[in-house]
Formats: structure tokens, sequence, C-alpha cells
């Protein structure tokens, strides 16, 4: 397949080439490089929707309902589903496709599942690669689910347009959840599983809470709590409602833009920064100098700090003149 | 360059309802350090064809207890190679009676493994069988 022009290929909307890319994207193989570069100037058309929430608490089968409602919409979607890898054995189970099966003979349907692999760069880079590959093969929505647990994972929910946070009843104390950092990413909360006891007080709950936080913070936007049954597919047309009406807000106050650009800002610092930790690093490793530091540093010869400095102005000489 | 993962498609074609062989064979390659793809029951060989292909895996494991694999498992190797993915090991297991296997090996199954079969043979085969891309 040498022959085979992935740039071109991809912006055809070919699976084989969108899916073989972020393969690389996911190995860091440099082929993802140049093929990144040139799908770039067609991205930035795909509209972003994360979900997010714990294990377990049906981020999948909403993504299969709001897919299958967007489809309805003759629009196209791709699906990014990450989930954990072992921190032990390096595997992972990606069960994420079991409950969007529906859509697997639907050429408007791109779904791939990625395992977090302990990424040293940051999960959200990769992420990031495989939105930007879906866009540029002309999806008009992309969806990414994660399990909403660490830092990884809010980062990765900074790539998103509208984020939505699913919580669920019976779950412990939600109230807990929502101080650590969810009330700062949810643009849209969904309680789902509504079928089950304890719903109602759920609902109220984190109602309340938004309504505290609108009162204190004068957001302009005021997250929306939507109730869904998504094994019953029911309420998932008021998500997708919502979804709408928070992107015409974007739209329209220009936070879309300035999300963007914020969203490239943080990124290109973070390929920076990726990159020449990348180059050192592999400098670094290359003669067992980074050995041979750590037992200096051991020895009490060097320390951590004049090491960086020391590295620093091995390989970036123009930082000397600061 | 980050290191590789195998990625595999476990998957259940045919018609019956019973997948713990298959979830059990999906933790067992997990464990063995492989990114697992679980398709779920009731699998048609377009659909795990058209996984193999987004999630550009490298193995397809076919699980029957059915006694559908004679129609499934081929179909499953064509369909690949008219997606230019014959690159893809292609494995089974479960209950396949041994005069059928010969057949099945020319159809481009690269193994079968039948019940019982000791799990490190079948890590060890997909281990040293997938081809790099
Ligand atoms: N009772 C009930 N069960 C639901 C509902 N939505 C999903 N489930 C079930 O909850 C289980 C988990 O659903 P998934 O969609 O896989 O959840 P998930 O959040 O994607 O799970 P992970 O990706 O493993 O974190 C499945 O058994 C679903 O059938 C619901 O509204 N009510
Ligand atoms: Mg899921």
């Amino acid at each position: 397949m040498d022959d085979f022009d992935y740039v071109a290929e991809i912006l055809k909307g070919s699976p084989l080439a969108m899916a073989r890319v972020m393969t690389w994207l996911e190995n860091e193989d440099e082929r993802a490089r140049s093929c990144m570069e040139k799908i770039y100037p067609h991205t930035g058309n795909a509209y972003v929707l994360g979900i997010t929430g714990s294990p377990g608490t049906g981020k999948s089968t909403l993504t299969d309902g709001v897919t299958w409602q967007l489809r309805n919409k003759e629009l196209t979607v791709g699906i990014v589903a990450v989930d954990p890898s072992s921190p032990f054995t390096g595997g992972a189970l990606l069960g994420d496709r079991i409950r969007m099966t529906r859509h697997s003979a639907d050429p408007g349907v791109f779904m791939r599942s990625m395992a977090t692999r302990g990424y040293l760069g940051g999960l959200a880079q990769f992420t990031r690669g495989a939105v930007k590959v879906l866009d540029a093969g002309g999806k008009d929505f992309v969806i990414i689910e994660t399990v909403g647990v660490g830092q990884d994972e809010v980062d990765v929910m900074r790539v998103a347009d509208t984020t939505c946070v699913v919580l669920v009843p019976g779950l412990g104390d939600v109230i807990q959840s929502m101080k650590a950092g969810i009330m700062e990413i949810a643009d849209i909360y969904v309680i789902n599983k509504y079928d089950r006891p304890g719903a109602d007080q759920l609902f109220a709950e984190v109602q309340f809470r938004v309504d505290q936080d609108a009162s204190i913070k004068d957001r302009a936007w005021v997250p929306p709590v939507i109730a869904t049954v998504a094994v019953e597919g029911k309420g998932e047309d008021d998500l997708l409602e919502a979804i709408t009406a928070h992107r015409t807000y974007l739209e329209q106050s220009g936070r879309l833009l300035e999300k963007r650009r914020n969203r490239i800002n943080e990124e290109t610092l973070q390929m920076i920064h990726h990159e020449l930790f990348r180059i050192i690093r592999e400098r670094l490793t290359k003669d067992s100098r980074i050995e041979q530091m750590v037992e200096e540093i051991m020895n009490h010869k060097l320390n951590p700090y004049n090491v960086v400095e020391k590295v620093v102005n091995e390989w970036l000489p123009a930082s000397r003149l600061k | 360059m980050a290191e590789k993962k195998i990625k595999i498609i476990v998957a259940k074609p045919g018609l019956d309802g019973h997948d713990r062989g298959a979830k059990l064979l999906s933790r067992i390659f997990a464990e063995a350090g492989m990114e697992v793809v679980y398709t779920g029951l009731r699998q048609t060989p377009e659909m795990i064809v058209e996984a193999a292909l987004q999630e550009d895996a490298d193995v397809v494991g076919l699980s029957s207890l059915s006694g559908v694999h004679n129609y499934f498992f081929p179909k499953v190797v064509e369909l690949l190679k008219a997606k230019k993915l014959s690159n893809v090991l292609v494995v089974g297991g479960g209950i396949i009676p041994l005069e059928d296997i010969p057949t099945l090996k020319k159809a481009g199954i690269a193994e079968i493994f039948g019940p019982g079969t000791p799990t490190d043979t079948i890590v060890g085969f997909i281990k040293a069988n997938v081809k790099s891309k």
C-alpha cells in the first residue's frame, strides 16, 4: 500500500486511511506528522461533543442514542471512545462498541476505540489528533467518550465544544464529585438511568447546585439538567436539543471562536512541549546519560536543579541569553 | 516511537446468546497486554469486518459454538480481503469439529483453537504471527 495517498483518502472520508493514521498517532509513528500537517487546513468544520462520567453510567448507550438522532438528521458522525489501559499489563478492554452495533454497517458513522496507554505526552494530544482525522474526513459531528476520573480525562474534555457530564442515581455523593472540577467542564448535565430509584432526588440536587453556581458566578450559560433513560432511548431528543442550544449560544456569543482560539494556544504549547521533551529524552537515554545523572544525584555530586540547567543550556543555547 | 500494541477484535458471530467464552478470552488477551475490542453478540461478518477496519485491528478472533463457523469464518476472511485488509490475522475457536479444520485453514483462517487449548498457546501464536503495519 506504498502508493496509497493517505491524505487524499482521508479527505475523501476513507475509513481505511482514517483508521491507519489514527494508529500512527497512537504509536507516535513519524508517518503521522506529515499527514496531519496536510489535513490540518481541512479541519475545524466538525462540531465536537464530549461525553464523560463515571464507569458504567451509560456514556456509550447515550453516544449511540445521540448518534442515532444525528443520523436521522442526515448528519455524519465520528466517535472516539477512550478506555483505560491497565498500568500493570499494558492491555485494555475496549467495550464501547457493544452499545453501538446498530451503526456498525452505516457508512455515515466511524467509531474508534482508544486505550489511554499512559502517554507521556498527555492523552489529550492523541485524542485531538483522532478528532482532526475524523473532522478532515468530513464528519459533521465528532463525539468523544471518556471515563471521567483523572486530570487526563478533564484535559480530553477541553477538546470538546460541548461537554456532557453523565450522572446516575445510586453512585454515592454526587455533590462531592461535583466539587472535583466537574462543574468547570460541564456544559450539560445528563441524569441517566432515570428509571432507577433516586433519580428525582439526584435531579433536584444537581439542579440546585447549578442554580447556586449560576447565582455566584453570573455565568452566561447555565448548564441545563437533562433526564434520560438511554437504554430506552428516552430523553435523547431533549439532550440533542440542549446540545444544539449550547452550540447556538457559543456561536452567537462569539464564545466558540474564543474557545477554539484558547484551544489552539494550549495545543500549540503542548505540542512544542511534547516535541522538545521527546528529543531531549531520546538524547538523554541514548548513552545512558540519564542513568549517570541519576547516580550523581544519588551521590550528591549533582542535584536535579543544576541538572535541569545544564541540560537546557546544552541543547537550547539561546536560553543562556536570558 | 511509542511501543506498539496488538489490537484484536473478539467477535462472536452467529445467533446463540452465550458469550462467556468470548468475554473470558477478551480478558485473557488484555492480560497478555493486548488492546481488545469486544464487539458483543450476534455479529454478522460485515459488522466484524467493519469493526476491524475502523479499529485498524491486527487480529480478528472469532468464536463459534453454534456450528456457523463453516460459513462465517471464511466469509470474514473474504470480506477482509475485499476491504484491503488481507494483513489482518484471523484465528478461530470454539466448538469446531476436527474434520472442518483443513477447509477453514485453506479458506485463510490462520489457526483454529479447540476447547481446552492452553491460553498461552493462543497468545503465543498471535504474537508470533501478527504483521506490522
Ligand atoms: N437501567 C438503566 N440501565 C442503563 C441505562 N443506560 C445504560 N444502562 C446500562 O448500563 C450499563 C452500562 O452502559 P454503558 O453505556 O456501557 O455505560 P458506559 O458509561 O459507556 O460504561 P463504560 O464505558 O464502561 O464506563 C449497560 O448495561 C447499559 O445497558 C438506563 O437509562 N437505565
Ligand atoms: Mg462506554
